[in-house]
């Protein structure tokens, strides 16, 4: 079959569509180029009534919300793909775990993620100073600030300027008030002496411009918003840039197999499979920038073999694929009897997620632990959905009386209880490490006929101690809420409840950026150490995580990066 | 239908007027981008979905008839209708329970529903010489006293079948009820709809004896700013 050829030559091919991809066709349109975007998924816009889930009521779901393989938030989740994709395995090595979510769709993850925007600060850019462990960044928060402050002012997001010198301020819309449960939490966290301040979530609780609608608190973000007043890459970014004076072409459903490359070895564009007729093409660019996810980024550079880069592109130092981490998970919930019988009469689906959060407090310097977590909060009368009533009464049991029935008890029970649950979710920071990676796995091809990943990831004590914390935590905060702990504590045989890596779907670090070309993928400005015309954007350029989630993060360097690759552009550099 | 342009609208539209600050009946605030939920009968899910879709309800039922008949029986008497309260067969938990048994990943409940059913059947002829669904309503009660209580200390493995059939019916028979219209109103959940969050309410703090803080407040979002676009100064301090 033969690889048919677009004879257009665009100035840059962005490979993803998702929160580097996104912002990187948006500085680049912004900036008058001609460009490509090449995305693995389908074309997708929560304002369209035919792919819209957002406001949908429970029952206009078969399942009633419940998650399929195809949506493993649920029913109405808006992100396609999931951790189990039909035709595009993963594998594993040594009896190893690691899940790899995949959403292939234009915004790709960004379309259901918790909205959690977060800056890094000084410390997350040099915990090797601090602490010994992993690598500082080449690039310091100083470098990032001028970005992190545009994408506050260009996507939105509210929080507040609290002064915390490793949890900086920012240009932030004004918070939502707390919940009820909420407003539990402040006073057993502070009791406790864990610090609570308003979340920081890129949700628009004010109008920053008017192509954007504002906030109008249904509690589903999740779903995607169809006046586009959350972030998602698509409706903030994508959209905007095919409006700008750039060209923008839109290549969906198309699977990049590898970045071509010259006799120099420098690149000349991407090969990408058409899933509707299952032929290979051809694009031709300038500059390749890759923004397809840590994993698959890796994965595109080592399938891009050529004599000159026999090894892989830009992986002469053979560290692409190496250093994967993703955040560390422990999660514990608490029956609170004090959020019983609670007054159905009023609407409290807020904004997506929680109005609140604590940053990290501890001193890690007196801990047996290096890295620090964040804490999330969740409960409330939210929508009832799949597993609403399921064991109605369980709870019963702390009153002594009789668990189980049925008939009009069970009713009361259901009122009784509903909202009287609360969770508290440690995320934390993780420390990389050159052997947790992914690899090529050369006996297995997708369906597209492109050899797929293998990884190779385990916890070390450094993350169970972290992890063992944190319950210690939860149950310290909810116990001062008067809360009943559900469920038992974890131990060490089960890493104390650490989740599996990657379920927390913060994985990065594949392709990290470093000054010495030997031990890192990208230069400070995520361009290959080994050829110049090729750039990363997405999560796989970050020397470490930090605790807190990537995207803002995603976002400030993609924008940095892709003003740097404006400028090489126009000087005619590359 | 060009899409593009429907969004402009939505978009533009809750630009066009001001905003009055009714905290208490949000549901009416003229300011909101979308008055409520359209419902268009649209097929809203992927291609691929709505194949997988349509192939399990081209299946046909997972019960018979006589099964049908005998889970009707069994939800109405875990959620009867009553002149107060709507019953789970007015809000057809049969066929929920129905399609849960052939979607995605049900093979789990297959076996103990259609099992728990001939056991039901057993018990009753042993104990009443009839079927479950033909016996009386104390005869019934009976056998359910029998198989509707557990130990929650007890993990459902060490549990009797028949007492985990009997919860796995009562769990989805809960679910599908709450879940549907009837079910929603019943619980009087309030949200769903486009609104202004401005706090909780202050009868509902003082019943759980807490409040907010004025300095927390003060940070808050002022509702009726929220259309006014963002300004800062040079410090990040909001000023508009």
């Amino acid at each position: 079959m033969q690889i048919i050829e677009n004879a257009k030559i665009y100035d840059a091919i962005i490979v993803g569509s998702g929160a580097g991809g996104g912002m990187a066709a948006k500085t680049l349109a912004d900036a008058g180029l001609n460009i490509a975007i090449v995305e693995a998924g389908p074309f997708f816009d929560p304002a369209d009534p035919k792919q819209q889930t957002q406001l949908k009521w429970s029952w206009e779901s078969e399942r009633r919300g419940k998650a399929t393989r195809f949506r493993p938030f649920g029913d109405f989740d808006a992100a396609y793909g999931g951790w189990d994709i039909e035709g595009e395995p993963y594998t594993h090595k040594e009896g190893t775990k690691f899940d790899w979510f995949r959403s292939h769709m234009l915004g790709g993850r960004t379309n259901h993620w918790g909205r959690i925007s977060l800056r890094f600060g000084p410390d997350d850019f040099k915990h090797k100073s601090i602490d010994g462990y992993g690598d500082d960044w080449p690039i310091g928060y100083d470098d990032v600030k001028p970005y992190y402050d545009k994408v506050d002012k260009l996507i939105g997001v509210f929080g507040t300027n609290e002064g915390l010198r490793n949890d900086p301020d920012g240009y932030f819309l004004p918070p939502p008030k707390p919940r009820l449960h909420e407003l539990f939490y402040i006073k057993g966290a502070r009791k406790s002496g864990v610090p609570v301040y308003p979340s920081r979530m890129s949700m628009l609780t004010k109008r920053i411009n008017d192509q954007r609608g504002v906030c109008f608190y249904c509690g589903q973000c999740n779903r995607a918003c169809q006046v586009y007043a959350d972030f998602s890459a698509g409706t903030c970014l994508i959209f905007p840039a095919q409006k700008s004076r750039g060209q923008v072409d839109l290549f969906v459903n198309s699977v990049v197999r590898e970045v071509t490359t010259d006799d120099e070895g420098r690149a000349t564009g991407v090969s990408y499979i058409n899933k509707e007729d299952r032929k290979e093409y051809q694009l031709k660019g300038r500059t390749v920038i890759l923004a397809a996810s840590a994993c698959s980024t890796a994965r595109i550079l080592l399938n891009s073999k050529s004599e000159q880069h026999p090894n892989g592109l830009g992986n002469s130092s053979d560290h692409v694929g190496k250093y994967l981490h993703d955040s560390t998970g422990a999660d514990r919930a608490a029956f609170i009897p004090d959020l019983m019988n609670r007054k159905v009469s009023y609407n409290e689906d807020g904004v997506g997620g929680m109005h609140v959060y604590s940053p990290w407090w501890g001193d890690n310097s007196k801990l047996d632990f290096p890295r620090g977590y964040h804490l999330e909060i969740w409960g409330g009368m939210g929508m009832p959905s799949y597993g609403f009533g399921f064991n109605v009464n369980d709870f019963n049991k702390f009153f002594g009386t009789k668990v189980g029935g049925y008939g009009d008890m069970l009713r009361s029970d259901a009122k009784k209880y509903y909202g009287a649950v609360v969770g508290v979710s440690a995320r934390g920071e993780s420390v990389a490490r050159k052997d947790n990676y992914c690899e090529i796995d050369p006996s297995v091809v997708d369906e597209w006929g492109i050899p797929v990943l293998r990884f190779r990831y385990k916890w070390s004590d450094l993350e169970r101690n972290q992890a063992r914390h944190a319950h210690d935590t939860f149950e310290e905060i909810l116990t001062n809420m008067g809360g009943e702990l559900l469920g038992t504590k974890p131990g060490r045989e089960q890493d104390y409840g650490l989740h599996t890596p990657g379920r927390i779907i913060h994985e990065v670090g594949t392709t990290r950026m470093g000054d010495d070309p030997k031990t890192s993928v990208t230069n400070k400005y995520q361009q290959l150490h080994d050829v110049d015309n090729v750039f990363i954007v997405d999560a796989g350029v970050f020397t470490s995580q930090a605790d807190k989630n990537c995207t803002w993060t995603i976002l400030a360097l993609s924008w940095r990066a892709s003003d740097y690759i404006v400028d090489q552009l126009k000087k005619q550099n590359i | 239908m060009d899409r593009r342009k429907s969004l402009k609208s939505i978009v533009l539209g809750s630009v066009a007027t001001g905003l009055l600050a009714n905290g208490c009946k949000p549901e009416n605030d003229e300011t909101l981008p979308i008055k409520k939920a359209v419902h268009d009968p649209v097929k809203w899910r992927t291609e691929y979905e709505n194949q997988e879709l349509a192939d399990i309800k081209e299946e046909g039922s997972f019960f018979n008839e006589y099964q049908k008949e005998t889970m009707a029986v069994l939800c109405d008497m875990i959620l009867p209708s009553s002149d107060q309260f709507k019953g789970a067969s007015d809000a057809n938990v049969v066929d929920f329970i129905d399609f849960m048994a052939r979607d995605y990943d049900s093979e789990s409940i297959q076996t103990t529903l259609l099992g728990g059913l001939m056991w039901l059947d057993h018990e009753a002829n042993i104990k009443c010489g009839t079927s479950f669904k033909m016996a009386s309503e104390a005869q019934r009660k009976s056998i359910l006293d029998g198989i509707a209580y557990y130990d929650p200390e007890v993990s459902e493995r060490d549990r009797p079948f028949e007492v985990n059939f009997f919860t796995l019916v009562r769990n989805l028979t809960m679910t599908g009820f709450y879940t549907s219209k009837i079910g929603i109103e019943e619980l009087g959940y309030k949200g769903n709809m486009p609104n202004v969050w401005d706090g909780v309410p202050q009868d509902v703090l003082d019943q759980h004896g807490v409040s907010y803080e004025p300095e927390w407040l003060a940070k808050c979002v002022d509702q009726s700013k929220r259309n006014v676009i963002a300004k800062w100064d040079e410090n990040g301090n909001l000023i508009s």
